[in-house]
């Protein structure tokens, strides 16, 4: 089967540091994926690349019909790359200046050429589907934690991207608020969005995730399904790694 | 001593207010170009644009580093006989001019310490939706930085409005020159300067009701 996201040799070095080793990766439509590994890994870095937030030292990343080569990539093929990639921050990053409403319209009417009213159409029906219908009109510092990741979820979804990327959603929340979030991203998940998660959760890994992958020194050591991982790890590293958070 | 003659200065409030508007007019003109200029070279700045960012460094460091009066000297008297096309540059043009780029360069400034100081997620946000460098300015980065410019702004903007009163070292009538030519025929001197004193006093007393208004609206987005 083809890919839907290819993912060819990605290499990115910090200085001297290699901090992503040639990694390559393949998602079918729908596949959900989640990538755990120990800190200071790679993990956030190889998501970051993919939407060019850190851009790549080499490698391919293909998304459907467009691929974008990290030693000829030019603007116009960063722009196309990151209207197909959404983008979860893990503290949120909402707009300060903008209410949660104008959050979710921004990339449809700056990025996107929407009208102003199809995108608010757009946008009111997103706030629902996340849960606060009531609070459009509220800017990012008058909302909890939880409800702003909701609005950076939101944000994200409102682009129809063909790949939704989840950087530690629910690491910068308190206790109280990870719930909720957990269970928007499950519902994503339930209609077959394709996602790549990086989490600490490995609970929420194994219960939404069609495959995981295990990242260490900026390599992928091991993947394959939750119960193959969680239950019969091959790697010594994967072994060692889950009983330290298990 | 003597005390002061106030049915004079009831009459020079006349005189004095007829020239309230240029006073506007040469403050409002530079404040709005020397805006979009400083909003231009921030933004240059901030993005390193390159070699340019180098040439504005130095523009900057040239308007803040040599008082006012000298650049308004500079640009009148000096400039004409170097550029001979500049010699039918009257004094208000050669205030607004003058009071554009020395403040332009302040401005600069402050408003490039304003985008320093949005937090970079908010740059990382709006390129991940796949917005352009242009885009991520003007309708993330920029709105945020000018809440928190806006203050150091507005005293730029007073410091503008008293400084239009170099213009009469050029050779114009504003308010401080009509009062300088009054009291040098009356030879009632405190009561012409208290009387513009107070003129300045006022506009700027009613700028500042309008500064923290703006203020308050600004700081919409962020208050609970």
């Amino acid at each position: 089967m083809s890919c839907q996201i290819d993912i060819d040799g990605l290499v990115k070095r910090f200085g001297d540091n290699t901090v992503l080793n040639g990694i390559d990766l393949c998602l079918q439509p729908g596949e959900r994926v989640a990538i755990i590994g120990p800190s200071g890994t790679g993990k956030s870095t190889l998501l970051r690349c993919l939407n060019y937030l850190d851009r790549p030292d080499e490698g391919r990343i293909t998304v459907g019909d467009l691929t974008v080569d990290a030693t000829t990539a030019q603007k116009s093929d960063i722009l196309a790359l990151r209207r197909r990639t959404g983008f979860v921050f893990q503290n949120y990053a909402l707009f300060a200046n903008k209410t949660a409403r104008d959050n979710i319209m921004e990339g449809l009417t700056t990025v996107r050429g929407w009208s102003k009213s199809k995108a608010q159409a757009r946008a009111d029906e997103i706030l629902s589907q996340i849960g606060l219908g009531d609070r459009g009109n509220s800017y990012p510092a008058a909302m909890s934690g939880g409800q702003q990741q909701r609005v950076g979820i939101g944000r994200a979804m409102a682009l129809d991207a063909d790949l939704l990327l989840f950087d530690e959603p629910t690491s910068a929340l308190d206790p109280e608020w990870v719930g909720e979030v957990l269970d928007l991203i499950r519902r994503i998940a339930d209609g077959r969005q394709t996602m790549l998660i990086v989490t600490h959760e490995m609970q929420f890994a194994r219960e939404i995730a069609d495959r995981i992958v295990f990242m260490e020194g900026g390599r992928i050591v091991e993947q394959g399904p939750p119960d193959q991982i969680f239950g019969n790890a091959q790697d010594d590293r994967t072994r060692a790694f889950l009983r330290r958070v298990g | 001593m003597r005390g002061l003659d106030t049915a004079y200065m009831l009459d020079l409030i006349p005189v004095i207010a007829s020239y309230v508007p240029l006073t506007l007019f040469m403050a409002i003109v530079a404040m709005i170009a020397g805006l979009a200029l400083a909003i231009v070279m921030a933004v240059i700045r901030v993005i390193r644009v390159p070699w340019l960012h180098r040439v504005v460094a130095v523009f900057i460091s040239f308007f803040r580093g040599t008082p006012l009066l000298v650049q308004l000297f500079l640009f009148y008297f000096g400039l004409p006989q170097l550029v001979p096309a500049l010699n039918n540059l009257d004094g208000v043009t050669a205030a607004i001019i003058g009071l554009t780029l020395h403040f332009s360069a302040y401005m600069a400034e402050s408003i490039r310490g304003a985008i320093i100081g949005v937090d970079r997620s908010q740059w990382e946000a709006a390129q991940s939706i796949g917005m352009t460098q242009k885009q991520v300015l003007t309708r993330i980065i920029l709105p945020q930085a000018s809440r928190t410019a806006a203050p150091t702004l507005m005293n730029y903007f007073i410091d503008m409005i008293k400084g239009t009163s170099l213009a009469f070292t050029l050779g114009v009538t504003e308010m401080m020159g009509a009062a300088q030519k009054e009291a040098s025929s009356t030879f009632l001197y405190p009561e012409a300067f208290l009387v513009v004193a107070v003129f300045y006093w006022i506009i700027v007393e009613v700028l500042s009701v309008g500064q923290r208004q703006l203020e308050t609206r600004l700081g919409k987005a962020v208050s609970r």
